[in-house]
């Protein structure tokens, strides 16, 4: 019959377990080799140990379970990716807005464009284009006196690729104005001058370089309280020098 | 805690959760109600875990705590007294060699993890934190919320109910660890 052990088998246990504290290990390994009831408990203990290693992940998670709890425990999605997500739907309707104002301006842009070619075709293909015809820009500025309710300066254009041929009263959108009709060698150049008020409501832009619309080239500007189209089948540059002379005489 | 670290501070956790769950319950099904529903409750209270207290414990002492509510727990706790057992006293000896020889002996892994799977839910869980999921002592006493003393004392008795598991086995209940 073996001498009874007095060490408690809790002791035991928390010295395999790695819960003894660091100073009583060095009693315990005394106390194992010398007595063969605790070694053989400790024997015992590893290998029941060593039989529960099997339990460890002996049941796996399945793979739908795993992406069920992921999509469970996905941090929430920042806030301002949520309003990323609306940002397409805010600018969708200033975006509509913006882009129907812009082709609703430049519907009427391209109205009055056309209906500037259309004074311009329309005095070409009279048989009475010209009210004045005169190439002294002398007669034809008096001559618009009391015709129209403003005055203009028409430029010296004896010795230029130009020659002024006379003018006509024309009509736009309600408002009178004076149509100077230049001839370059055998085109016709329409300078069109009409009073550019506050409550004018030529479409136009502010100033532009010449540009082509049906293939006229159109060239606009504004100019002591004036507007002026220059208007004809001829090249933009050409457009563009008569369109300097115009602006020098009106500064 | 901010939500977002909860993903990659809780999901390594996972799959050791998960087979804890799965012993506990012994069924897929309610391992993943119960894993499923102690992550709910942990992302809930995640705000309030404090930044170096121990999270695996924490997590652990959720599930367990879901689990002993839950019906599964509560009809695994009915089975057994965890106060009769406790009020068992000092009667367990270190030196009850004949019993655990006869399961010890015939080397088998399987009989360990039928033996793990019949025992009553409060030695088991006591076993797999320590054993199978290698919670330190101290950890095991926040999952449990005893000290550790009392950590020590279950774990000793709960070891030598898992080694004489046909002699002693407190439930009554068929050794079936295949059901698990």
């Amino acid at each position: 019959m073996p001498v009874p052990c007095d060490q408690n088998p809790i002791t035991l246990a928390s010295y395999l377990d790695g819960e003894l504290a660091p100073d009583q290990i060095p009693a315990m390994h005394e106390h194992i080799a010398t007595c063969p009831q605790c070694a053989i408990e400790i024997a015992e203990l590893t290998r029941l140990k060593n039989g529960l290693r099997a339990a460890r992940g002996h049941h796996a998670p399945t793979l739908e379970f795993r992406k069920k709890l992921q999509q469970q425990v996905a941090p929430p999605r920042r806030p301002h990716l949520n309003v990323l997500r609306f940002i397409p739907a805010a600018l969708a309707l200033p975006a509509t807005l913006l882009l129907a104002f812009t082709w609703t301006q430049h519907s009427r842009r391209q109205d009055a464009f056309s209906e500037v070619a259309d004074l311009h075709v329309n005095a070409l293909a009279s048989t009475n284009p010209l009210d004045v015809i005169s190439t002294d820009r002398h007669t034809v500025k008096p001559w618009f006196q009391g015709r129209i309710p403003f005055s203009f300066n028409v430029p010296e254009l004896a010795g230029t690729e130009f020659t002024l041929l006379g003018g006509r009263v024309v009509y736009l959108h309600q408002q009178p104005g004076a149509q100077l009709i230049v001839a370059m060698r055998q085109h016709k150049i329409s300078v069109l001058i009409f009073q550019a008020s506050p409550g004018q409501t030529l479409p136009f832009p502010a100033s532009t370089e010449a540009s082509a619309h049906n293939a006229f080239t159109v060239e606009t500007w504004q100019s002591n309280g004036l507007r002026f189209l220059v208007i004809g089948d001829v090249d933009a540059t050409e457009i563009e020098r008569l369109a300097q002379s115009l602006k020098q005489a009106n500064t | 805690m901010n939500p977002e670290f909860f993903e990659q501070l809780a999901m390594p956790l996972f799959d050791q959760l998960y087979n804890f769950a799965h012993w506990l319950t012994g069924d897929r099904a309610d391992a993943e109600d119960l894993v499923q529903e102690t992550y709910a409750k942990a992302l809930k209270g995640f705000r309030s875990f404090q930044q170096g207290t121990n999270l695996r414990a924490w997590m652990y002492r959720i599930l367990r705590n879901t689990f002993h509510t839950s019906r599964t727990g509560l009809a695994a706790q009915n089975t057994s007294s965890l106060e009769e057992e406790e009020a068992q006293g000092n009667d367990v000896t270190a030196h009850t060699i004949t019993p655990e020889l006869l399961l010890l002996k015939q080397e088998d892994q399987q009989t360990v993890l039928n033996a793990l799977a019949a025992l009553p839910v409060s030695y088991r869980e006591i076993i797999l934190l320590c054993e199978v999921e290698e919670l330190s002592y101290r950890e095991i006493a926040q999952v449990l919320d005893v000290p550790i003393g009392t950590v020590m004392s279950r774990l000793s008795r709960a070891r030598t109910a898992l080694r004489q598991p046909q002699k002693t086995n407190p439930l009554g209940r068929p050794i079936n660890a295949r059901t698990l």
